[in-house]
């Protein structure tokens, strides 16, 4: 309708809503939480308080002067019992804080609206919310929304698309929170100097395009549309997005913002309006559970750092034995390996497979069939990846735009011999990275 | 930290974590179904003896791809059912009065040489079904161009029991005797097994295209070119007796092209994978099997000119690739820049 309406080649992945009509529950505090010093791109956090310390809700308890970084704050008040290395979800070490509950759920008393009058304050007060891009890729909000070319961004995209199956937390978020993402979406806009604003919502999710529909024409705002989109994968990709909407190309290590946009993820926003109102942190997050392994799938509102075993226990227990734990969707989340791991900002849903859903297909030969070319959204051609994977030619990895990848797994999933060509994907993208890094010197 | 680093028996693997339920195995199924109609069509034209030829075709391929990986201690891969699928196109490629020990000969030398040989599916160069029926067509000449009337042609007054196909007496200059072109898009003719009901061959290929197996892209570029090929080819050198039109419908209609077109030519593996280079195949297919049909003493061609592009494939791939990301480009221009850089210096 708006540009053109040529569209990027998309997969049908299935959708498994199955949560998508349950409500948000809040889970009760858990005894203890773990939470990373390290829940963002940056440099990890500095511990700022000592073992036997009481700390209360929305206390900062790491931070760092470090770019790309932000404060982590306690998501329950209690005794910090423990500051330790361990392995965390990615198989890296971090150091971590555990902090043994009070049950009280105290609240931090120096926490209140921030108040802001310019453009650099605003910046601050997202860096001190402790907000990091909570749709997967935990870049920092305040760095996102502060670009060296201000003056040229005038469109702010928020990303409510959700494409990953499974997963209705966004979805959750879009009709619980409504009104949060609207003032989130006007107070970034007004300290961005942003024109225009797009709310972008996958076609499958028509009660949530309706409710901001007419919350729009309610509170009179003419300058936020909804977009919908069709409701394939993956469509919610940030580069996909921006493609789909404003019909602008953005290559991989694109900043948006150089194309004029910054994109945002639904809940992210949320939590920017909310913030904006009372002042409390980014110390809880609402999730989606679900899998064949766990007994009760829901949404549920828990606080950072809980672990999964506990997650996992507010939702009826485990059905059966797992044999995969997923944090984040089916698609492109992580498979962790214990399922004490805690919860990080970015993780927006856990999800418990049985061996039937955890089973990994018998890979064969490549019959050559084009599958994978046609499924990338980016046109990118994975069985040659395969090959010169195969040959470690990271010349040709890089001739073949290896690192426009942005790894959204379409390609294995639609191989019909069951390849693991986003993984092969990934692999090159190291090669290459280190013949970049060989070839500078 | 040492109870951190338990591990609970979970699978930890890369993204995505689900995958399509569409594997090779439910491909080649959706081939069989697409070569249902041309096989029932061949029963009704030809008699039991045909069914049995397909069904043990079908049978002995299988069983050739079973037998090579136990004694070469490989895993089997004849469940993947692609050799069903090959001895099913080779048996609908043959005459419908050739013996199954010929047949079967075919069959060997598909799966054994063309296919196993060279690593099984995925790594030949050429459709196994083309090079088994070619093999076949080179060494038993007499019976793989020995062509049965159709029974409703036998019934409706024609006496003997075999004769030429339409593209032979073409081929041989006696014209006047070819069906109608009712009943070539019917299928009542003499001809392969599998290839004469153009009806049949449409339903299975339509069927293919909606299902996604295939693209309608090489079928249609293939068929395309055969007929501009023809139109241009008669309106030059006219046909007595039949306008140029009528005679670029027949070429569509008869001979191997269409069978060749929807299922031999759109093996994944032996066809290009992007749409430029399918293009530029399926340019090819039909540009050869027209220039063997008109200019050489075989009178079809559909299945040397498919082999030939088969053995394409590899180049067309590589320099669509190249020329997709302007890799070739690139490199053409370095050369020249190194090329004056030299008379420079």
């Amino acid at each position: 309708m708006l540009f053109g309406n040529k569209r990027l080649p998309s997969i049908e992945a299935g959708h498994y809503k199955n949560t998508a009509g349950s409500a948000t529950q809040v889970m009760p505090t858990p005894e203890r939480v773990s939470l990373s010093m390290s829940e963002n791109i940056g440099a990890p956090c500095k511990v700022l308080v000592n073992k036997g310390d009481h700390v209360l809700v929305g206390q900062k308890i790491g931070d760092t002067d470090a770019f790309l970084s932000v404060p982590i704050h306690a998501s329950v008040s209690g005794t910090v019992s423990a500051i330790e290395t361990m392995r965390n979800a990615m198989g890296g070490m971090d150091t971590f804080i555990t902090i043994e509950s009070d049950g009280k759920q105290e609240m931090y008393p120096d926490l209140k609206p921030p108040v802001i009058e310019d453009q650099p304050g605003f910046i601050s007060a997202m860096r001190e919310s402790g907000l990091v891009g909570l749709g997967g890729a935990a870049f920092p909000t305040w760095v996102k929304l502060n670009p060296k070319n201000l003056i040229d961004v005038d469109t702010l995209i928020v990303n409510g698309a959700e494409c990953e199956p499974f997963i209705t937390s966004d979805h959750r978020t879009m009709l619980e929170d409504a009104d949060n993402v609207i003032d989130g979406m006007l107070a970034v806009m007004k300290w961005l100097i942003a024109e225009d604003g797009y709310i972008a919502i996958e076609d499958n999710k028509q009660d949530a395009i309706d409710k901001f529909r007419e919350l729009l024409k309610e509170r009179g705002i003419t300058n936020i549309k909804v977009f919908p989109l069709p409701a394939r994968y993956p469509k919610g990709a940030e580069r996909v997005l921006i493609e789909e909407i404003t019909g602008k190309k953005c290559d991989a290590g694109v900043l948006p913002a150089s194309l004029g946009l910054i994109v945002m993820n639904i809940t992210s926003t949320a939590f920017v309006g909310q913030y904006l109102k009372d002042g409390v942190p980014l110390v809880k997050k609402r999730i989606t559970v679900d899998g064949d392994a766990v007994r009760e799938a829901k949404n549920v509102m828990v606080p950072i750092g809980t672990s999964i075993k506990d997650i996992v226990d507010f939702c009826g227990g485990y059905a059966c034995e797992p044999k995969k734990i997923l944090m984040g969707g089916p698609m492109m989340g992580r498979a962790v390996y214990s399922d004490r791991m805690t919860l990080i900002k970015n993780n927006n849903a856990i999800l418990i497979f049985s061996k039937d859903q955890a089973f990994i297909p018998e890979e064969s030969a490549c019959i050559n069939c084009g599958r994978c070319h046609e499924g990338c959204p980016f046109h990118l051609l994975p069985t040659a990846f395969a090959d010169a994977f195969a040959a470690k030619d990271a010349k040709r990895l890089k001739e073949l735009q290896v690192m426009q990848c942005m790894e959204c797994g379409s390609c294995s999933f639609v191989c019909p011999a069951h390849r693991p060509l986003a993984f092969i994907n990934r692999l090159s993208k190291a090669i290459v990275k280190e013949a970049d890094s060989n070839g500078g010197k | 930290m040492a109870e951190n680093s338990f591990h609970d028996g979970l699978t930890v693997s890369s993204s995505p974590h689900l995958v399509t339920s569409l594997d090779t195995k439910k491909t080649m199924i959706h081939v069989l179904i697409a070569l249902a109609p041309s096989a029932v069509m061949s029963a009704v034209f030809f008699g039991f003896y045909p069914v049995c030829l397909i069904l043990g075709c079908m049978a002995f391929s299988a069983l050739c791809e079973y037998l090579y990986d136990r004694i070469m201690k490989l895993p089997n891969t004849a469940k993947d059912c692609s050799a069903l699928v090959t001895g099913a196109i080779l048996a609908l490629t043959l005459p419908p009065t050739l013996p199954i020990w010929m047949a079967f000969i075919g069959c060997a030398v598909s799966i054994i040489i063309v296919k196993c040989l060279y690593g099984g599916l995925g790594r030949n160069i050429a459709n196994p079904a083309i090079v088994g029926r070619i093999v076949l067509l080179l060494s038993f000449t007499t019976q793989m161009t020995t062509w049965q009337y159709t029974g409703f042609q036998r019934a409706s007054g024609v006496d003997a029991l075999t004769g030429a196909t339409p593209l032979g007496q073409l081929s041989d200059g006696v014209f006047s005797q070819t069906p109608s072109l009712l009943q070539l898009l019917l299928g009542n003719r003499g001809g392969s097994l599998g290839e004469t009901c153009i009806i049949a061959i449409l339903i299975g290929g339509i069927f293919l295209i909606v299902t996604k197996i295939i693209s309608p892209v090489i079928p249609l570029v293939y068929l395309g070119t055969v007929f501009i090929f023809a139109i241009i080819y008669y309106l030059i050198v006219p046909q007595e007796g039949a306008g140029a039109f009528y005679m670029a419908v027949f070429h569509l209609l008869t001979g191997g092209a269409v069978f060749g077109a929807f299922f031999c030519a759109t093996d994944y593996v032996t066809s290009p994978m992007l749409k430029k280079g399918k293009i530029i195949y399926a340019i090819g297919c039909g540009f050869f099997t027209m220039v063997i049909r008109l200019f050489c003493s075989y009178p079809e061609g559909a299945s040397f000119a498919i082999l030939f592009m088969n053995i394409m494939t590899p180049l067309i791939d590589r320099y669509t690739i190249d020329s997709y990301y302007g890799i070739a480009k690139r490199a053409k221009e370095e050369k020249k820049k190194a090329k004056e850089g030299e008379s420079n210096g």
